[in-house]
C-alpha cells in the first residue's frame, strides 16, 4: 500500500488544453484566508473525467469552500485552480458555463413550474434554442419528474425539489457537475433514491462529479475520497485503500478445536487471539486469506466472518475523532447510526 | 425516450455575448411577470391601497377644501395617487430580491454565466412593467373624478409612469441588495417608501409650504417624478386661472421653476447612479 498523498498537480507544467483530454478538475495549493483564519491550505487533487470524487469532513473543514472556490464563488488566496481546463480565477465565466451546481439550500423559484424554472435556466446557461425541449424532457426523465413538469415546484416534497435541481444541473450538459452536501436534510430513502439518480448521470452522461458530504456511506459511493480536516486533505484515496489503510481486516473462525487453530495459526506468523466464540485472525485483504487460514489451521472449520474496516474508521484514523461528533444535524446522525447498526 | 445527449459547446468565450445578455433580461423580465400574475392578493392589495386613498383623501378632502373655479382637490390628488400606485408596485417589486435570497433563487441567478447587469436590468425592467401597468389601471378612475383624458396624454402618462418606475425600481434593488433578512422590508417601508411619498407633493401643492417642508419635498427625488405626471394631466384639462394659482404644479428651485425636462432629467440620473450601485451591490463573489 503506498503512503497517502495528494496526488499534486505539477506547478510548473504547462496548462491543459481547454475542454480537452486533462482532468475534469485540478486543484494545486488551493488556499483562502479570510482575514487570519486559513479556511483552506494547500488543497492538492485532481479528479479524473467521469470521475466521482467526494471531500469528506465534519463541518467548517473547509470543504465547502474548497467548492466554492472551484466555482468561482469565492476567489482563492493561493494556488490555483482549473475546472476542465479553464482556470478559476481568469476565466470564471468559461468554468461557469461549465460545471453544475447543486447547494445545500434550495435555489428553485417555488412559484414557477418545474418546467419554468428549467427554462429560466436554460436561457441563463445559453443552451441552443433548438435544443432546450430535448434537453428538458431528458433531465426530467433522468430524475423520473416527466410528470411533474407542469406542477409549481411549490407542491413538491423536499426530495422532488433536491432531484429537480440536479436535473437542472445537468440541463447545459456540465463537464462537473459539484454537489454541496446534497442530502442534508432529506430522509433515507430519498438519499438512496437521489444517488440511484446521480450514478445513473455519470453512467448515462459521463459527467465528472465532485460532492462534498459529512456522511461516510454516501462517501462510498465515490471512486475516490479526499478527507479533509481544518482546511487541509489528511488522506485521498479510493474507499478500499483508504480502509486497508487504517487496520487489517478481521477474521473470525469457529472452529472445532480453537485453542490447536490459534496456535497453528500463531505459529504460521498472523497476528491471532482466541475468543470466547472462536479464533479472530488480523489480517490485511482477509477475504483472500481465508482459504490459507482454514488450511494452516488444520481443524474443522464451522463459520467464517470476515469483518472489513468501515469509513468510521478510516475517519478515526486520520484525524483522532469521530466525524459523527461533529455535526449538529443530530436526528439524521441518529438515523444513520441506527441504520449503520441494521446492516 | 429517447436519449439525447448533446456535444459539449466549446468555445472558450470570456467575452460578452450580447444577444444571450439580452434573452436573460428578457427572461427575468418574464418571471417577474410570471409570478406578479400568479400572486392574487399582490394584485388586489396594489390596487385597493391607492383606490382608498383615493377616495379618502379625495372625498375626504374636498369638502374641507372646497371648489375652486369648479376645480376639486380630488381632481389635483388624482395624479399623485396614480404615482403613489406605481411607486409602491416598484418598490414591492424590487424588494422581492429579498424574497429571492430568502428562498435560494437568488443564488441561482447570481452563480450563473451571466452579466449581474442583465439581472438588474432585466429585474428593474420586470418591476417597472408591473408597475406602469399597475398605475396605467389606475386611470379607468380617471371619468369618475371628473379628470378628462386624451389618448395622447394616456401615453404621456405611461411615459412618466415608467420613468418613474425605472427610478423608483433601481432604487429599491439598490435597497434589497443591502438587506439582508426579510424583517429588514418592514424598516425600509416606515423609514424610506411612506415618507418620501408623504414629503413628495403627491398629496399637496408645493408652493407657500414653510421652509423646512420646502427644503424636504425639494431634496426628494420623488418630488421631481410626481410633478411631471401631474402637469401633463393638468394641461389637458380645463382650469381657470383661479384654479392653476390654488391647485399649482412646477417645482421651485433656487427661485427658479423648473421646467419638465429637467424634472425628467433629474429622475433618468436619479435612476442611472441607483442602477450602477445596485449593479455593483448584486450578489458580489467573495
Amino acid at each position: 500500500m503506498t503512503a497517502t498523498s495528494p496526488t499534486a498537480a505539477p506547478l510548473g507544467a504547462p496548462p491543459p488544453v481547454p475542454g480537452g483530454g486533462g482532468p475534469a478538475v485540478e486543484a494545486a495549493r488551493l488556499t483562502k484566508r479570510y482575514g487570519d483564519i486559513e479556511a483552506v491550505r494547500d488543497v492538492s487533487f485532481d479528479v479524473g473525467r467521469g470521475e466521482i470524487f467526494a471531500l469528506l469532513g465534519p463541518n467548517g473543514a473547509g470543504k465547502s469552500t474548497t467548492v466554492k472556490m472551484l466555482c468561482t464563488l469565492a476567489r482563492p488566496t493561493g494556488g490555483r485552480a482549473a475546472v476542465d481546463g479553464f482556470d478559476v480565477a481568469r476565466q470564471p465565466k468559461a468554468v461557469r458555463r461549465r460545471i453544475g451546481l447543486v447547494f445545500q439550500e434550495q435555489t428553485l423559484d417555488d412559484q414557477l413550474t418545474a418546467e419554468e424554472n428549467l427554462r429560466f435556466h436554460a436561457v441563463l446557461y445559453r443552451v441552443p434554442k433548438a435544443e432546450v425541449d430535448a434537453r428538458i424532457a431528458r433531465v426530467l426523465d433522468l430524475v423520473a419528474l416527466t410528470d411533474r413538469r407542469q406542477a409549481l415546484v411549490s407542491t413538491f416534497s423536499g426530495g422532488m425539489a433536491r432531484r429537480l435541481e440536479i436535473a437542472r444541473s445537468m440541463l447545459h450538459t456540465p463537464a462537473v457537475l459539484f454537489l454541496d452536501e446534497p442530502t442534508v436534510g432529506l430522509d433515507p430513502q430519498t438519499r438512496a433514491l437521489m444517488w440511484e439518480d446521480v450514478t445513473r448521470l455519470r453512467r448515462e452522461e459521463g459527467v465528472t462529479i465532485l460532492l462534498t458530504t459529512h456522511y461516510m456511506d454516501e462517501a462510498e459511493y465515490a471512486d475516490r475520497i479526499a478527507i479533509i480536516d481544518h482546511g487541509a486533505i489528511v488522506a485521498l484515496d479510493t474507499p478500499e485503500a483508504l480502509k486497508g489503510q487504517v487496520a487489517a481486516d478481521t477474521v473470525e473462525l469457529t472452529t472445532g478445536d480453537d485453542s490447536l487453530a490459534t496456535s497453528r495459526l500463531a505459529a504460521a506468523g498472523f497476528r491471532v487471539r482466541l475468543g470466547q466464540d472462536g479464533v479472530v485472525v488480523f489480517t490485511p485483504d482477509g477475504e483472500a486469506h481465508v482459504a490459507r487460514l482454514i488450511d494452516i489451521a488444520g481443524v474443522s472449520v464451522r463459520n467464517v466472518h470476515v469483518h472489513r474496516p468501515t469509513l468510521d474508521d478510516v475517519f478515526l484514523h486520520f484525524t483522532g475523532r469521530q466525524i459523527r461528533e461533529e455535526h449538529a444535524d443530530r436526528a439524521l446522525s441518529m438515523r444513520m447510526r441506527a441504520r449503520a447498526r441494521r446492516r | 425516450m429517447t436519449v439525447v445527449r448533446l456535444p459539449r459547446t466549446a468555445t472558450a468565450d470570456e467575452h460578452t455575448d450580447v444577444a444571450a445578455e439580452l434573452r436573460t433580461v428578457g427572461m427575468v423580465w418574464e418571471r417577474e411577470l410570471i409570478r406578479f400574475v400568479r400572486t392574487r392578493t399582490r394584485i388586489l392589495s396594489s390596487f385597493v391601497q391607492p383606490v382608498l386613498f383615493l377616495f379618502v383623501l379625495g372625498y375626504g378632502m374636498s369638502t374641507l377644501v372646497g371648489t375652486t373655479a369648479g376645480f376639486t382637490f380630488k381632481k389635483f390628488v388624482f395624479p399623485g395617487i396614480v404615482a403613489m400606485s406605481v411607486v409602491m408596485t416598484a418598490i414591492f417589486s424590487a424588494v422581492s430580491i429579498v424574497w429571492d435570497r430568502e428562498f435560494g433563487f437568488l443564488r441561482e441567478m447570481v452563480v450563473a454565466p451571466v452579466s449581474r447587469m442583465s439581472l438588474v436590468v432585466g429585474k428593474t425592467l420586470g418591476g417597472a412593467s408591473i408597475a406602469t401597468g399597475q398605475g396605467t389601471i389606475m386611470l379607468v378612475l380617471a371619468p369618475l373624478i371628473g379628470v378628462h383624458l386624451t389618448v395622447a396624454l394616456v401615453f404621456e402618462v405611461i411615459g412618466l409612469e415608467l420613468l418613474m418606475a425605472v427610478g423608483m425600481t433601481t432604487f429599491g434593488v439598490f435597497v434589497a441588495s443591502r438587506i439582508q433578512r426579510i424583517e429588514g422590508f418592514q424598516v425600509v417601508m416606515q423609514l424610506l417608501l411612506f415618507p418620501m411619498l408623504f414629503l413628495s407633493g403627491a398629496l399637496f401643492p408645493l408652493k407657500g409650504l414653510p421652509a423646512w417642508l420646502a427644503v424636504i419635498t425639494r431634496v426628494n427625488p420623488l418630488t421631481y417624478a410626481i410633478d411631471p405626471l401631474r402637469r401633463v394631466v393638468f394641461a389637458a384639462q380645463h382650469m381657470p386661472p383661479a384654479a392653476a394659482a390654488r391647485f399649482s404644479t412646477g417645482v421651485s428651485l433656487f427661485g427658479y421653476s423648473l421646467p419638465v425636462s429637467a424634472e425628467v432629467g433629474f429622475v433618468c440620473a436619479f435612476a442611472a447612479v441607483f442602477l450602477a450601485l445596485a449593479v455593483a451591490g448584486f450578489g458580489r463573489p467573495e
